[in-house]
């Protein structure tokens, strides 16, 4: 048989990224990876068009820049159908607002000039804040205490950085770091679709509502990304989200990692306080003196390892990492093009009338109920390229807020949640329920059963100020180690969250290399 | 059931033994023990303490925190919780045992009951419930509190198998830490040969229904000898001198500890040689590891003799006159040795290198006022007291 250096759980983008970073650094790695094509969430269609084939991710904007070009991913077939998405937020009454560039550069649609400039103002103070998180994202998280190996010189980039804001700025930026999100959208703006579209994109993927603390850290966080080389930029991959898990695949295979999928991990193999191998279901053992799990944190400590070899306050750690799923994701097929009120079609379209509206979708979560109006944001990728003549037109959307523990339970909530969508749907894009061919509405249990996150959150457990950084999924394991000599996390669960964007993976696999022997 | 609402008319309890005990209290004392009130003197500390020395006592353990651990998953669960290997106690038999966090600090010692191959009770000062709760994620195993399910009681003394032999308990081929049962008015007697003194003694487990009636027998078989009802002042005496540890007297559990530098790991407070490091994981493992390989331990836990007759409680410790080593937890003046003995941590290496000495700092209160006494102090071997009848199998007849 042949034996390698690591085995890499999970070939997810973090996997497959972490894995390829492993090889270059000259380890033999195997991934295993428990679905039947790699890529996780961003595995597409195998070739056949449909809504049950399309993938759970459907925009680039966090795809690090490290692993993009680190895995050559343009030479293996990866390239854009669309940079620098604009954002169209929608209204019932065809009265759109259009954010172009990247976060809203320069609006159109009607709006007053003291909107235009306060959020001109606003937006700059963002990306200002947004960019002095930008290093963090590269970098092994710092541990609160003596001798623990930080890398200083990075850390002290970055108090630079912060430094540079200058004193007031400074402040601004304290003042604002465990602020929500609609507190400062309606101290400066007034404009209802412009807060509501910005109230949106910073709770996306997160279980919190636009009146939740913190609820603007989340979106510098998002803001801190970038894709096709441009700051808080949207895109969308040429071939959709399935070419970057096949451009990544390729890419690994292409430095020599040996990658087998179907190959779900039962457990760890842990032989004298070491991770030393791992039993797949089928009972296949394989063996290597470094064990890397891509898969989420909760899964690979307290399933994978098991609370056994653990001591209890650590197991209270990890049960405790939060990570409720609030995003439902919606696929649907269409006989013809839908019409939402002249809006253009190849934007990204946002239902989120105002603060509001996303506040009371995300109330009814906390009561375990449907939204009687969710909010969402759309994708159609029929609109950029593919649909023949004779293909359906396909629409993607992320539907916000599904219930994490429906009071009704899961068949009637994802009934329902189907229902309600749909019924806005209809009010933004009349006759559009007379169009559909087939749908399906993943809720975010679906999404655990099918990708394997934690409770279907967006990260593998809650991204949020407590869950941050060196808090990242919680203090013991966030420097990618745990307590198991030889077993390390890498996965979106890890630090700096998720997103298709390979970062969490990219940077497990720099500390191993700098912490593991060759 | 009772309306918990209520709890706060009576804000502490009584014991299955209260009736008997209450009549007995003459000075009236009293004090709380885990939500229960327990007599601190009944008569006189003193006698007391003589009864269980020279002849029998009885005290009232029902308050001792009580777990039920049962299941097929108990010995890797209690494995996983306790530093010693459960795997090699006995049904049938007791273990003294202890238990870490994380961190490799203390949060209790206890001991342990082998009562079947999967059914274990673990008795111990404090209450832990979440943690055992928690530390049972993984396991097939059940855990409940027991402590009102079971009336506790510590025949400790001498002449106490004599007096058990008379009340109709043939305990002469009991070892210690050893578990036997005896039919007891249609129930079942427990009786294990353990105690808190270091003496020959027992601890009788009974139903709370049938704890008068065994009290009555005890009592009359023991009136031969002049056995006693004790409190714990007398008991706290007989601890010291048998060189045992309370918690939050001699040590503050790590899930209580306010103060950093509180807290004490088993290497710290003489409780190492319970590690058992073959054993597979427990809570503390790895720290513990690490502590022992690097020696990082701070403080040593040390029995003293220390000169003069003033109980040296709470006394700070000086190598010679003015640097501070160390804290006395627990103190007295030892009857049955004819010293000032002590419990005490101390800031290593001064437990093996105090060049000037070590002093012990007593306020002695003489009418009203304090007199500051340095006293000598020297590190003795722990136990202070330790008769060879205590092991004795078959116990002589006093
Ligand atoms: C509804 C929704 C929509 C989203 N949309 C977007 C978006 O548009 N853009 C974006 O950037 N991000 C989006 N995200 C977030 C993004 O999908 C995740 O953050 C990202 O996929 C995390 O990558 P990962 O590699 O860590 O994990 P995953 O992509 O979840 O991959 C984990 C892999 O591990 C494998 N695995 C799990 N357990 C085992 C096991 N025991 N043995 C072997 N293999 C195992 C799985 O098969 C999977 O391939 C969305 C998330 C959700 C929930």
């Amino acid at each position: 048989m042949q034996s390698f250096d690591a085995i890499v759980i999970g070939g997810g983008t973090n996997g497959m990224a972490c894995a390829t970073r492993l090889t270059k650094g000259g380890k033999r790695v195997l991934l295993l990876d428990a679905a039947d094509r790699p890529g996780g969430a961003a595995i597409g269609g195998d070739g056949a068009s449909g809504a049950s084939q399309m993938p759970l991710a459907h925009l680039l904007m966090m795809l690090d820049p490290r692993v993009h070009a680190g895995m050559d991913l343009d030479q293996h077939g990866f390239s854009y159908a669309a940079t620098d998405l604009a954002t169209t937020a929608l209204s019932a009454t065809g009265d759109h607002l259009v954010l172009e560039g990247p976060a809203g550069a320069s609006l159109s649609g009607s709006l007053s000039d003291t909107d235009r400039d306060a959020w001109a103002t606003l937006r700059k103070r963002l990306l200002t804040y947004a960019e002095a998180l930008v290093p963090f994202r590269a970098l092994t998280p710092p541990r609160i205490a003596r001798k623990a190996g930080n890398d200083m010189l990075g850390l002290a980039k970055i108090g630079l950085g912060l430094r540079r804001l200058g004193r007031d700025e400074f402040r601004e930026f304290l003042r604002l770091f465990l602020i929500n999100v609609a507190d400062v959208l309606e101290d400066d703006l007034t404009d209802e679709r412009l807060r509501g579209v910005l109230a949106f994109d910073a709770v996306l993927g997160s279980w919190l509502g636009p009146r939740s603390p913190n609820s603007l850290l989340v979106y510098l966080n998002r803001l801190a990304g970038e894709a096709a080389g441009t700051r808080a930029a949207l895109a969308l991959p040429k071939g959709g989200m399935g070419t970057v898990a096949d451009a990544m695949a390729r890419s690994a295979a292409a430095s020599g990692v040996t990658l087998q999928s179907g190959a779900r991990v039962e457990r760890i193999l842990i032989e004298d306080d070491r991770a030393t191998g791992v039993v797949l279901t089928t009972g296949e053992t394989y063996r290597a003196p470094t064990i890397v799990s891509a898969a989420g944190p909760k899964q690979t400590l307290l399933e994978l390892v098991g609370a056994r070899h653990l001591d209890t306050g650590f197991v209270r750690h990890t049960r405790n990492i939060r990570s409720r799923g609030g995003a439902a994701k919606l696929h649907i097929a269409l006989t013809a093009r839908p019409d939402f009120r002249g809006a253009d079609l190849a934007t990204r379209l946002v239902i989120a009338p105002d603060i509001n509206a996303v506040e009371t979708a995300f109330n009814a979560t906390k009561y375990g109920e449907v939204p009687e109006r969710p909010v969402m944001e759309i994708v159609i990728p029929t609109a950029h390229e593919g649909a023949g003549a004779d293909d359906p037109h396909l629409l993607s959307a992320i539907v916000q807020f599904a219930p994490h523990d429906p009071r009704d339970g899961l068949d009637k909530a994802r009934k329902q949640m189907l229902a309600n969508t749909l019924g806005v749907l209809e009010d933004h894009a009349p006759g559009i329920g007379g169009l559909i061919s087939e749908s399906e509405l993943l809720m975010p249990q679906d999404i655990e059963a099918r990708y394997g996150m934690a409770g279907g959150n967006w990260h593998h457990g809650e991204l949020s100020v407590e869950q941050m950084l060196f808090l990242r999924p919680f203090a013991d394991v966030a420097q990618y180690s745990t307590p198991i000599a030889g077993l390390w996390l890498a996965s979106a669960g890890s630090h700096p969250g998720g997103g298709i964007s390979g970062a969490a993976g990219w940077n497990a696999a720099e500390r191993i290399l700098s912490r593991v022997a060759a | 059931m009772k309306d918990l609402r209520h709890h706060f008319e009576a804000p502490l309890r009584t014991t299955a033994f209260h009736e008997r005990i209450a009549a007995a209290n003459v000075l009236n004392e009293w004090a709380p023990w885990a939500g229960y009130t327990t007599a601190t003197v009944l008569e006189d500390a003193e006698t007391e303490y003589t009864a269980i020395r020279n002849t029998a006592s009885l005290y009232d353990l029902c308050p001792m925190i009580k777990y039920r651990i049962t299941g097929s998953g108990a010995v890797d669960y209690l494995n996983r919780l306790t530093l010693r290997d459960v795997s090699r106690l006995p049904v049938d038999a007791v273990h003294y045992t202890a238990w870490c966090d994380d961190q490799g600090k203390l949060l209790d010692d206890g001991t342990l009951f082998r009562l079947g191959e999967t059914e274990f009770l673990l008795c111990c000062q404090e209450r832990h419930l979440p943690w055992l709760a928690d530390s049972a994620i993984g396991f097939d195993v059940s855990i409940r509190d027991a402590t009102d399910e079971i009336a506790g009681l510590s025949l400790q003394g001498p002449c106490t198998a004599a007096v058990l032999t008379e009340a109709g308990f043939d305990v002469s081929a009991l070892k210690p830490f050893r578990i036997a049962r005896y039919p007891f008015q249609g129930s079942t007697l427990t009786i294990s040969r353990t105690g808190f003194t270091g003496d020959l003694g027992y601890e009788l487990w009974i139903e709370p229904g049938l704890a008068l009636p065994l009290w009555d027998r005890l009592m009359e078989a023991g009136s031969y000898c002049g056995i006693r009802t004790v409190g714990s002042t007398a008991l706290n005496l007989a601890r010291i001198e048998a060189g045992f540890i309370t918690t939050n007297a001699d040590f503050v559990p790590a899930d209580q500890a306010v103060r950093e530098d509180r807290v004490r790991s088993p290497y710290e407070m003489a409780l190492d040689w319970m590690i058992d490091f073959g054993k597979g994981h427990f809570n503390g493992r790895r720290a513990l590891l690490k502590e022992r390989d690097t020696q990082s331990g701070e403080w040593a836990f040390v029995a003293l003799d220390i000169e003069g007759n003033v109980a040296a409680d709470h006394a700070i410790l000086y190598d010679g006159r003015d640097r501070e080593i160390g804290q006395v937890t627990s103190a007295a003046w030892s009857p049955v040795t004819k010293s000032s003995i002590a419990l005490a941590h101390m800031r290593r290496p001064y437990d093996t290198k105090a060049k000037g000495g070590i002093w012990a700092e007593i306020y002695a209160l003489r009418e009203l006022h304090y007199v500051k006494l340095m006293m000598k102090a020297e590190i003795v071997a722990r136990p202070f007291f330790a008769p060879p009848r205590r092991r004795a199998t078959p116990p002589g007849r006093f």
